[in-house]
C-alpha cells in the first residue's frame, strides 16, 4: 500500500536552494488535501545541519541519506539514492523543484518505477481525492491538463513560482532520520562549478529595458530597437535565441539561464515569453508586449499589449516618445 | 567515432496553434513542422565532433509518421550520413518512458560511441526522453550540455547550471548528452549536400506492440486548452500598430507615468 508524500529538497553544498522550499510547500499543500503525511529526503555528506534546518519545517519527518558518494551532485550517486528512499518509504507521489539538478536525475529515478515524470506543472487540482496535474506545453501557449491513473508511485515536479517559498510552513520540529544509503557506481566525475567572467553588463541596476525576441528577425534590425532604448534612455537585452544566434553578446540575455531583471518598464519585442525568458522578467513594474501572435504567453504578463508588426509599432513609439520627452 | 543523434519533428514555432475538436490535441492538418531547437543544435555538435576527430559516422534517428522524413533528409543534407525513421503514425504522442523505449530499442544494435540529443521538445516539454534512454541503455548521462570535448579517452562535457554558473563533467564513453541550444552555430545545408543527401540510406523500423504500449497510463493529458491571463493587459490600437504605438507612448507617459 502506497503511502504519503515524499518531496526532494536540493541544496548546493549545503545550501538549501529556494526552489526546495517551494516544493515543500507544494508536498504541504498536496498533503494536507490528499490527507497524507509528508516526508522530506535529503541526500549528501556531511549536511546534518541542513537536514536540521529542513526539520523545522512542517514534515512528518525528514530522511537524510548519507553516502560519502553524495558529497557532490551526480545522475548516479542520487538517482541510487532516491530510488532507496523510494521503495523503503513506498509513497503516493514524489515531489520534486523542477530545476536543473532534478531535470539531470529524476527521469533516470522515474524509469528505474517504468515510467516518466509529470514534469514542470504550474498548479494542481485535487478533487474527490484524485489530483489533477497541469503543465505547459508548446513553450507556454498551451496548457494541458494531465492525470496518472491508478499506477504509483507518481513522480512530479513543479515550475519555478508554482508556489511560494514563504508559504512552506514551519513546525514542531520534525525527527531526522539519517538512512546509510548504499550508493553503486558513480561513472561521471564533477568539477568544481564556477562562473564565467564576471559580466560586463550588469542588467538589474536598469530602470529601463528594451529586449527583442526571435521576432526581430536579422541582426541589422537591432538598430531599431537600439534606437528606442536611447530614447528611453535605457538598456538593450533579448531572449536567449538571439544571443545563441550571437546578435548580441550573452551579458545581455534574459531568463533562467541570463540575467534575472526587475526593471520599471520591460518593452518586449518579438519574445513570445517562454518559460524560460518570464522567470527572469516577470517581476518588471510595467511591462510592454509587441507581438503579431496574439495568443504568445508574454501577452499573459503584459500590462499593455499591442499585436501586429513590430516594424510597424517601434519606429512610431521611438519617435512619440521623443516627441514626448522632448 | 559513431554517434546517433535524436531528433524530434515539432510543430513551426510561429505556427498558429488550434485545438483539436477532443481538446486532447492540436489541429495538425495544415501545420508546418520543423526540427525541434535544440535538437538542430545536437546534431551540429555531432557533425562538428566527428570533423575534429576526423573519421566516424553520425546516424540521425527520428520517430513519427511519413512527414517526419523531411526532417530526416534535410539532417542528411547537413551532413549526416545515414537515418533511422521509426515509423508510426500516434508514436509523437507516447509518454516519455514508451518513447525511450521505442528509441532506446531501435538504436541498441548500433553500439554508438555518442548519443546526442536536444534537451528538451518544443511542443511537449517533457524534457525526459533522453535521460530515460540513458537508464534504459545503461550509458552514463550529462544534461543541459554546452560544450563537448570528446578528443580523450574520457569525454568531457560542460553543463550550463542555473544562474549564470557552468560545471565540467567527465565520463566514459559510450554515453548520451543532452544539447542546450547555441552550443554552437547551426551550419546551412549545401546544394552538394542536398543533392549527396539523396543517396543515403534511410532504414525504416516499426516498434514492437508491447513497447508502444507501455505503460500508457502512467501519464494521460485529459485535456488542453489556452492558459487563463494571469493579468488585465490593455491591448492598443484594435490590430493597427501604428496606432497602438501611439496610443502606448501617450500611456506610458500618462498612466504608467514611466517616461
Amino acid at each position: 500500500m502506497s503511502n504519503g508524500i515524499l518531496v526532494f529538497t536540493e541544496h548546493r553544498a549545503g545550501a538549501l536552494n529556494k526552489t526546495s522550499l517551494e516544493a515543500i510547500a507544494a508536498a504541504q499543500n498536496l498533503g494536507s488535501q490528499l490527507q497524507q503525511t509528508v516526508v522530506a529526503a535529503v541526500l549528501g555528506s556531511n549536511v546534518n545541519n541542513l537536514a536540521q534546518e529542513i526539520a523545522q519545517y512542517d514534515v512528518s519527518r525528514v530522511v537524510y541519506a548519507e553516502n560519502e558518494k553524495l558529497a557532490d551532485y551526480t545522475p548516479d550517486g542520487y538517482t541510487d539514492a532516491m530510488e532507496r528512499i523510494v521503495r523503503d518509504l513506498n509513497p503516493q507521489l514524489v515531489v520534486m523543484p523542477h530545476t536543473y539538478l532534478v531535470r539531470d536525475f529524476a527521469p533516470k529515478l522515474a524509469a528505474r518505477f517504468g515510467k516518466g515524470l509529470i514534469s514542470d506543472l504550474i498548479r494542481v487540482r485535487v478533487e474527490d481525492g484524485r489530483a489533477t496535474f497541469t503543465r505547459r506545453i508548446f513553450l507556454g501557449k498551451i496548457d494541458a491538463d494531465v492525470v496518472s491513473d491508478n499506477d504509483l508511485p507518481v513522480f512530479i515536479t513543479f515550475q519555478s513560482g508554482a508556489y511560494r517559498g514563504d508559504q512552506a510552513t514551519k513546525g514542531s520540529g520534525a525527527q531526522v532520520e539519517t538512512m546509510n544509503v548504499e550508493v553503486g557506481e558513480i561513472r561521471m566525475k564533477p568539477e568544481a562549478p564556477f562562473q564565467e567572467v564576471k559580466q560586463a553588463v550588469d542588467l538589474t541596476k536598469a530602470d529601463i529595458i528594451v529586449a527583442v525576441g526571435r521576432g526581430i528577425k536579422s541582426k541589422d534590425n537591432l538598430a531599431l530597437a537600439e534606437k528606442l532604448a536611447e530614447a528611453l534612455g535605457g538598456d538593450l537585452a533579448a531572449s536567449r535565441p538571439i544571443c545563441d544566434a550571437e546578435w548580441l553578446p550573452i551579458d545581455r540575455q534574459i531568463g533562467s539561464s541570463g540575467q534575472t531583471v526587475a526593471p520599471k518598464l520591460y518593452i518586449a519585442l518579438g519574445i513570445s515569453g517562454a518559460i524560460q525568458h518570464l522567470v527572469g522578467m516577470k517581476n518588471s513594474g510595467t511591462i510592454v508586449a509587441i507581438n503579431k501572435d496574439p495568443e504568445a504567453p508574454i501577452f499573459d504578463i503584459a500590462d499593455y499589449g499591442i499585436v501586429g508588426d513590430l516594424f510597424e509599432a517601434v519606429p512610431i513609439l521611438t519617435e512619440e516618445i521623443k516627441k514626448l520627452k522632448g | 567515432m559513431k554517434i546517433i543523434v535524436l531528433m524530434k519533428q515539432v510543430a513551426n514555432k510561429d505556427a498558429i496553434l488550434r485545438i483539436n475538436k477532443e481538446e486532447t490535441w492540436i489541429e495538425e492538418g495544415d501545420l508546418s513542422f520543423e526540427v525541434n531547437e535544440s535538437d538542430g543544435y545536437a546534431l551540429e555538435e555531432a557533425l562538428r565532433i566527428k570533423e575534429k576527430t576526423g573519421s566516424g559516422e553520425v546516424v540521425v534517428c527520428s520517430m513519427g509518421p511519413q512527414r517526419v522524413k523531411s526532417a530526416i533528409k534535410d539532417a542528411l543534407a547537413r551532413g549526416a550520413d545515414r537515418a533511422i525513421h521509426v515509423v508510426g503514425d500516434n508514436l509523437q504522442h507516447l509518454s516519455p518512458f514508451a518513447a525511450a523505449t521505442i528509441l532506446a530499442e531501435a538504436i541498441r544494435n548500433e553500439q554508438a560511441d555518442l548519443v546526442l540529443t536536444g534537451l528538451q521538445s518544443d511542443d511537449y516539454g517533457y524534457a525526459q526522453t533522453g535521460v530515460i534512454m540513458a537508464e534504459l541503455l545503461g550509458l552514463p548521462h550529462a544534461t543541459i550540455v554546452i560544450e563537448v570535448d570528446a578528443s580523450g579517452e574520457r569525454l568531457r562535457v560542460k553543463r550550463e547550471l542555473e544562474s549564470g554558473w557552468y560545471q565540467w563533467y567527465e565520463m566514459p564513453r559510450p554515453a548520451l548528452l543532452t544539447i542546450q541550444s547555441g552550443i554552437s552555430q547551426i551550419r546551412y545545408a549545401t546544394l552538394k549536400g542536398i543533392m549527396a543527401a539523396k543517396k543515403k540510406e534511410i532504414k525504416e523500423v516499426t516498434p514492437s506492440s508491447d513497447a508502444a504500449t507501455t505503460r500508457p497510463s502512467h501519464q494521460r493529458i485529459e485535456k488542453i486548452y489556452f492558459p487563463q491571463k494571469t493579468k488585465q493587459t490593455q491591448f492598443l490600437g484594435n490590430g493597427d500598430a501604428k496606432r497602438g504605438a501611439a496610443e502606448l507612448a501617450e500611456k506610458l507617459r500618462t498612466e504608467a507615468r514611466v517616461i
